[in-house]
């Protein structure tokens, strides 16, 4: 076992970019004029362990814009992610993040 | 018909059905069974022949069945490759998962007292369910509206439609039916949101 040595690093790129890096793809959920409010906040918070104030706010935008980016990460993790949607009959989908 | 609750001392989450809403569920569930086992995994287009022959792992195109192409829907919208690459190793386990939720609301409404055949007028089932197994009843209920609904062809906002047609109308009785495992759905969530 290692420990790293301290190195000095040029901040050269500013934080919003490296967490632009580590996560390059989103996981997407649609509206859909089936599931319930209750359920589709439900699910934000199991799944992914969010608050019930963020599970909510990121239901609302599913509901009043008509999608929202619940999730960002590698492209394995969205699409475990996106499996896990479907599996509680979410509909979502993977993109690039913007 | 008062949906589902958690019992306050056991943490249990429970119900109780009449034996026709009980063979009703059980219906529900079984079609759905039948659904998702039936349509066999889509053959791979485009693909060299031999290819395609060898590569039965899974289905790479969206099914010609809507209810089953909203239950597994496209995860890539603008990547077909990338989309049949998931559909290929996704489908044939959220397929089975699904069937096997359904199959555990139907095991637990015989459990419960729901026989093979509902003869018996005024039969109570009452079902009570571990936190595990509630959640694998909503995800379930969940399919089944979301099948209802693409059958009917359910929007957002139409439910003044829905209302205005007759009683004898069998959409009528089929959208009731769909509105009916809503509000059990709802109860369910309200039940298993509810801190013990």
């Amino acid at each position: 076992m290692s420990a790293a040595s301290p190195v000095e690093v040029e901040p050269t790129t500013t934080p919003d970019e490296i967490t632009f890096l580590a996560k390059p793809w989103v996981t997407i959920v649609w509206n859909d004029p089936v599931n319930l409010m209750s359920y589709v906040t439900y699910v934000f918070q199991k799944y992914f362990g969010y608050d019930k104030r963020k599970a909510e706010q990121l239901m609302m935008e599913v509901h009043e814009d008509g999608k929202s980016v619940v999730s960002s990460g590698t492209r394995e993790e969205m699409e475990r992610d996106v499996q896990a949607m479907h599996e509680y009959g979410l509909w979502a989908t993977m993109d690039r993040a913007e | 018909m008062s949906g589902f609750a958690r019992h306050r001392r056991s943490g249990r989450v429970i119900a109780n059905f009449t034996g026709f809403e009980a063979d009703l569920l059980r219906s529900l569930a079984s079609q759905l069974v039948e659904l998702l086992r039936n349509e066999a995994a889509a053959p791979t287009d485009g693909l060299d022949p031999f290819e395609a022959m060898m590569d039965f792992s899974g289905p790479t195109t969206e099914p010609d069945d809507p209810v089953l192409a909203r239950l597994f829907p496209t995860a890539y919208r603008d990547d077909a490759e990338a989309a049949s690459e998931f559909r290929r190793y996704t489908e044939g386990a959220l397929r089975d998962g699904k069937a096997r939720a359904a199959a555990t609301v139907i095991d637990g409404l015989e459990e419960a007292g729901l026989p093979a055949e509902l003869t018996e007028d005024g039969l109570m089932i009452d079902v009570e369910l571990d936190e595990p197994t509630a959640e694998t009843w909503m995800r379930s209920f969940t399919d089944v509206r979301l099948a209802l609904a693409t059958r009917l062809g359910v929007e957002d906002g139409d439910e003044d439609y829905w209302h205005g047609l007759p009683d004898d109308d069998p959409r009528a009785q089929a959208h009731d039916i769909y509105e009916w495992v809503g509000y059990l759905q709802e109860t369910l969530v309200e039940a298993l949101s509810a801190r013990r």
